[in-house]
């Protein structure tokens, strides 16, 4: 059993941070990063994150496990197909992963691979029943495996996206295919956050927030016009336009955000992309 | 249809550099709509080589480029000056120019870039709305379709990079998941919401693909 899902199961309060893959061999830097970290439950490992190329995430997530840090494996649909989804996550189970994060992935055309041809064979529920199957001992042509994996599968919702139902349906599909948690995209608006929680609640499934380290106004602008799903709102532009240190702004707005998760969610997910010494700071 | 384009002027002229003479094969249907093959085109291009100080034999717009029989028919009604040619140049799509190349000898240059099977907005406006998946899900899906018209071809609803009913891909294009969401919801049906989709048959689509009436199509 996984710390993230005993914990989740206890009603702990859990952290998890998360950690990219280089573009490279040099797995030095990631795993000093992630050997700081203090306090956090497990660190998800990005799978080519912005359809931008790298070390396969299996790859960082094996070598983290062995030294010790509890991982949430990334696994997106963009860049393999039924088969090689498989294959992974057996091989995933087989260095000791359980918490999983399964995606369908930014298109290829945001990512320094634009011409790429993205797979999609699956989406993120087909995945989240796949990988069900495999627990169950079954590939997803119902052949016996011989060793069955253990996982604890997770999944991603934009509690902030419209129409709501529409966006809810899924959640729901996503529960019905195994979903055990959600790791939410980066919240700026506490409303949407409660409405979400409220439609939550009944299906007693565990959210973990996500939770954005914004270092300044040109970072937040730049999200809103590259990175989908993310909509930091004006009132938020305004705040950095007006601090005088807005790395110091931007490190109160997330702490504000963690108090939101702590007071309606059961964890938070940070991102803190290379400001992982904030961490403390953001959970004070 | 079959949406094409004309090639690169600079890739035409680097394909045809080793040919002298040249004759031209326009196609009358899908290239004739969408402007790529057509008679006017074919006259285009005729003019076109003339520049670059090529001789055009002669020229011929198949009525359906894609029927192999009857454009090796429609050829042989112009066998002289197909003979004279160094090489064909043939404004089709795909599907045509490998009628041409299977049914001559000759060196067969393709004018074309194919794009998809596209619906006619207004004049000059196309849009694939189906993507000949073999697998057709739109009885359940209130008639669009989300394997074609969502960026991902994801099957049970929208991904997290819709933003205000939008795709992530193209901000410009509804999110074809709030499209089937709510012309479902007008017609007071869940349709495909009721149940979670399984993973596509992707074998209906093995390529290249075969299809035989049965009885001969009698």
């Amino acid at each position: 059993m996984s710390h993230l899902s005993t914990q989740l199961a206890s009603g702990q309060f859990v952290v998890t941070a998360e950690i990219a893959p280089p573009k490279g061999t040099n797995l030095a830097p990631a795993l000093a990063e992630a050997a700081k970290f203090e306090g956090i439950t497990a660190v998800n490992v990005t799978d080519n994150q912005g359809a931008n190329m790298r070390l396969s995430s299996l790859a960082l997530a094996a070598q983290l496990q062995q030294a010790g840090t509890e991982t949430v494996l990334q696994l997106t649909c963009r860049d393999r197909n039924r088969m090689a989804l498989q294959s992974d996550l057996l091989g995933a189970a087989a260095f000791g992963i359980e918490n999983l994060l399964l995606l369908s992935g930014d298109h290829s055309k945001f990512g320094d691979h634009p011409d790429a041809r993205p797979v999609f064979d699956l989406d993120s529920v087909q995945l989240l029943d796949m990988t069900a199957g495999l627990m169950a001992g079954f590939d997803m042509v119902g052949k016996p495996l011989d060793g069955v994996p253990n996982f604890f599968p997770g999944a991603a919702v934009n509690p902030a996206a419209e129409p709501f139902e529409l966006m809810f349906q899924k959640v729901s599909k996503k529960i019905d295919s195994g979903a055990r948690f959600f790791q939410t995209q980066s919240i700026f608006d506490r409303d949407a956050l409660e409405r979400f929680m409220a439609a939550m609640i009944p299906l007693n499934v565990p959210v973990v927030a996500g939770v954005l380290l914004i270092r300044n106004a040109k970072m937040a602008r730049f999200l809103n016009d590259n990175i989908p799903g993310v909509k930091v709102p004006k009132v938020l532009l305004d705040r950095f336009d007006r601090a005088v240190d807005p790395l110091a702004e931007g490190v109160a707005i997330a702490r504000e955000t963690v108090g939101w998760a702590r007071e309606l969610c059961q964890g938070v997910h940070l991102m803190t992309l290379g400001h992982e010494d904030k961490i403390p700071a953001i959970l004070a | 249809m079959i949406i094409s384009e004309l090639k690169p002027l600079e890739e035409l002229q680097q394909a045809l550099a080793e040919f002298d003479k040249l004759f031209l094969v326009g196609c009358a249907a899908c290239a004739t709509t969408c402007k790529s093959g057509g008679e006017e085109e074919i006259f285009k291009l005729q003019e076109w080589l003339t520049e670059q100080e090529k001789t055009v034999t002669g020229s011929v717009v198949i009525d359906e480029a894609c029927h192999i029989m009857r454009a090796a028919r429609d050829l042989r009604h112009h066998k002289n000056a197909v003979q004279e040619a160094d090489a064909m140049v043939v404004l089709a799509c795909g599907s045509g120019v490998q009628s041409i190349s299977s049914t001559i000898e000759k060196r067969v240059v393709g004018g074309l870039n194919s794009m998809f099977l596209g619906n006619v907005r207004r004049f000059g406006h196309y849009e694939e709305m189906c993507s000949l998946c073999g697998d057709c899900i739109l009885n359940e899906t209130a008639g669009i379709c989300p394997v074609t018209t969502c960026a991902k071809g994801l099957l049970n609803g929208p991904c997290g990079g819709m933003e205000d009913g939008h795709c992530e891909a193209d901000a410009e294009i509804e999110c074809a998941w709030r499209l089937i969401y709510e012309r479902l919801q007008k017609q007071n049906r869940q349709g495909v919401f009721a149940r979670r989709v399984p993973p596509k048959n992707w074998s209906r689509r093995r390529q290249p693909g075969r299809y035989r009436l049965k009885d001969g199509g009698r």
